[in-house]
């Protein structure tokens, strides 16, 4: 059993917990994901880390609800447990394990979209720690649904905010942001790290291919078990059949086969289940959980 | 009831068309009377062959002559001698290629059924509440076990009947392994065989933690230098799935047999109330001739599918057991023999609709021994279907070896060890099981298991 230490409502469908999981908090790295059960009936949720604590021996996961599960997880509260939290799962990001000198002369530009925002965060807390400052851009359908600002303003270089509806800073996509950081700013990145809904990094890739900006994306298909045993997580990247879980979840975003993934991630949607999805989240969520649509319309 | 003969005592089973609608077990097991009878047949051979083709060794004649003489606690202390998990094992044995094909009943006539009644007697001990015991005084010495499937829960049984301090390392949320994640429940009910032959090797003071992944969560060298284990036994398995690379394997629909068994019988997703969910079209064909193959074709069918087996060889070289065969048929499931895939084909939607297969026939004898599957030109047509499972093997996952130093792996990534002792490369590290032969059995795994705890307990005593 994993005790739920503390828990930060971020919107009224997004959740914030630091979770006691040592043995996770150890080892586990920007990147990395775990895969946690509510109770002894419950399905394996795959969900990327949003921080850590090694000395309190925390983990913290934002969720955000979006389906029957994640709802009855947003119904726990501090003090309760998760019957299962396993991880660290899946490779760090390359930034972590890439020689940091190498690391250093890069400028570096990450893009969040919605959820995403919390897997990006880890990778540039650590990047700011040794003493990287990257540019990060955050974009959400409305203001609401802009978290963890304060957090990332504290170790981002520049940070840039938008949103669909021009509800908060500026209005637009984050592809829109990228585009002006490049043509009108004259900003240089050699490197992209883009983490959000797929079809998001998607687009992502299609505008920093046109600038020549290597970029990685994190996927989070459907996965079972997350340790390479039901392959239920494959993508195509470049001519390669990839598992998500033991190969990625990072991977070069220009090789990616968005389009099969995004496909792959319907399987188990309903017409009635989207419907209602898209009618209460709109496209804020990571994805991953093998319900939802990630915000893949 | 007629005297015992020729012919083995029959066992009650589900009729067919009854039980491709259920999950519940295929085989109802024998009676007190009919166990009795059967057992009975056994000509207690002073030199009996059957012992030898046991992995572990069971005392096969002294289990059964204490069945024919009703004293029934016996037959189970008998088996727990030598077997963890004797409920299991009499049910997804092979046994007709092992302890019953060398039975000398079986040169005129049928062979014992030796698996019915050990999965007679361990039921029965079972259902009276009787578990093995223990009369050991603890060593203090601490060895860690990872994985908690066939290999691992002997060896951590039998390191525990030794004395040792033992804990399991398991990646999953439930113990079992294959058992578990693999098995279905039709063949090897969970709650009530699975869990309880768990508990038993718990109840000798096996301890487990779940949820760790070795090579993720901690490593093995850390186990041993921080965590105070003095030896380690790796059996992991194979979990890693393959796939045949051809066009539109990553359509909607096309899923390895570990995913679609994992979520039905691990995720118990055959249950209408599962939050995991399950794929249930109409038509599903299942590539692959093994056991594994015919596990999730009749899972498939018990979803509600009309099922097919596709298989490149003919009906003799299908792997599977000879009655996991007979039951597939008998519920309905059809075979397509001697056909291999060669595209998935996918609407426009990318979900499945098709299987493009060529007709197969056989040629020389390829290394196996068995004869190569050769395509016959200009016979391919369309098998039309909605999903595709992949029942093709596995092969062991290398985030153990990739993390641990010093462990070699020969070219299928199988960890090498010392068939004997289960010794591996690295010193006070042992391994058995799927992990170093690739996919197998349940029992050549549990023999494997029990090799490396003798090998595990000499080798903690040459420490001193």
């Amino acid at each position: 059993m994993y005790l739920i230490k503390k828990k930060r409502v971020l919107h009224q469908t997004i959740f914030l917990m630091d979770v006691v999981a040592p043995r996770v908090a150890r080892y586990c790295e920007p990147g990395q994901f775990i895969i946690v059960r509510i109770d002894e009936e419950g399905e394996r949720i795959p969900l990327t880390i949003c921080d850590y604590d090694r000395e309190e021996g925390t983990v913290t996961i934002v969720v955000q609800t979006i389906g029957a599960s994640t709802t009855k997880m947003m119904d726990l509260e501090e003090g309760d447990y998760f019957h299962d939290f396993v991880g660290p799962l899946g490779q760090p990001s390359e930034l972590v394990t890439d020689d940091l000198e190498e690391v250093k002369k890069k400028n570096i530009l990450f893009v969040a979209g919605g959820l995403g925002a919390a897997p990006v965060y880890p990778q540039v807390k650590w990047l700011h720690e040794h003493g990287i400052n990257a540019d990060v851009i955050v974009g959400a359908k409305n203001k609401e649904l802009i978290i963890l600002e304060e957090e990332m303003r504290a170790v981002a270089g520049n940070l840039y905010i938008t949103t669909d509806d021009g509800s908060y800073v500026r209005k637009g996509l984050v592809t829109e942001v990228i585009s002006d950081l490049v043509e009108k700013e004259g900003k240089k990145y050699d490197l992209c790290v883009s983490i959000g809904p797929m079809i998001m990094m998607k687009f992502c890739v299609l505008t920093t291919k046109k600038y020549d900006i290597p970029t990685i994306v994190s996927m989070n298909p459907v996965m079972v078990d997350g340790t390479g045993m039901c392959g239920g997580c494959r993508l195509t990247v470049g001519d390669e059949v990839k598992f998500a879980c033991i190969d990625g979840p990072e991977f070069d975003g220009f090789k990616v086969n968005f389009d099969e993934a995004m496909e792959r991630a319907r399987l188990y949607r309903t017409e009635e289940g989207r419907a209602m999805l898209a009618l209460k989240e709109g496209d804020t969520h990571h994805g991953g959980c093998g319900h939802c649509d990630g915000g893949n319309k | 009831m007629a005297a015992p003969g020729f012919e083995r005592v029959p066992i009650s089973e589900q009729e067919p068309l009854v039980r491709a609608k259920n999950f519940e077990e295929v085989c109802l097991g024998y009676t007190e009377e009919e166990a009795v009878l059967e057992a009975s047949r056994c000509l207690n051979c002073k030199n009996p062959r059957c012992v030898q083709g046991c992995p572990v060794n069971i005392d096969i004649p002294a289990f059964i002559t204490a069945i024919k003489e009703s004293r029934f606690k016996d037959a189970y202390d008998k088996l727990s001698e030598s077997s963890a998990l004797p409920a299991v094992c009499g049910r997804v044995c092979p046994q007709e290629t092992q302890c019953e094909q060398l039975c000398i009943r079986g040169i005129k006539g049928d062979a014992v059924a030796i698996g019915k009644l050990e999965r007679y007697a361990a039921d029965r001990a079972r259902e009276e509440g009787i578990k093995p015991t223990l009369d050991v005084a603890p060593n203090g010495h601490k060895i860690a076990v990872i994985g908690s499937g066939p290999a691992g829960i002997t060896c951590a049984g039998d390191l525990a009947r030794l004395g040792y301090d033992v804990t399991i390392f398991e990646a999953l949320h439930e113990a079992g392994g294959v058992l578990t994640y693999g098995i279905p429940e039709f063949r090897l009910p969970k709650e009530k065989v699975v869990a309880k032959e768990i508990e038993n090797v718990m109840a000798l003071g096996v301890k487990i933690e779940t949820n760790v992944v070795i090579g993720k969560s901690v490593t093995i060298d850390e186990l041993m230098s921080e965590e105070g284990f003095e030896a380690v036994f790796i059996g992991s398995g194979a979990g890693l799935p393959m796939f045949m690379k051809i066009p539109g394997e990553n359509a909607k629909g096309v899923f390895s047999a570990n995913e679609y068994l994992t979520r039905s019988n691990l995720m118990k997703a055959f249950k209408e109330d599962s939050p995991t969910p399950i794929y249930k079209p109409a038509k599903v064909a299942v590539v692959g001739g093994g056991n594994v193959a015919m596990d999730a074709a009749r899972t498939a069918l018990r979803l509600g599918a009309e099922v097919t087996i596709v298989y490149r060889r003919s009906e003799a070289e299908l792997p599977a057991r000879v009655e996991e065969v007979h039951h597939a048929k008998e519920e309905g499931i059809k075979f397509e023999l001697l056909t291999n895939p060669v595209e998935i084909l996918e609407d426009d939607e990318h979900f499945v609709r098709a299987m493009k297969c060529i007709r197969m026939e056989l040629g020389e004898p390829d290394a196996s021994g068995r004869r190569r599957p050769v395509p016959i030109e200009g016979s391919e047509f369309e098998l039309e279907t909605d999903a595709v499972i992949m029942a093709l093997g596995t092969s062991p996952n290398p985030l153990i070896s990739s993390t641990t130093e010093g462990l070699e792996i020969n070219k299928w990534k199988c960890i090498v060890a010392n068939e004997e002792t289960g010794a591996t490369t690295k010193e006070g590290v042992f391994a058995g099981g799927d992990a170093v032969t690739g996919a197998a059995t349940v029992i050549l795994a549990m023999g494997a298991g029990k090799a490396a705890a003798k090998g595990i307990d000499e080798y903690i005593k040459s420490k001193g």
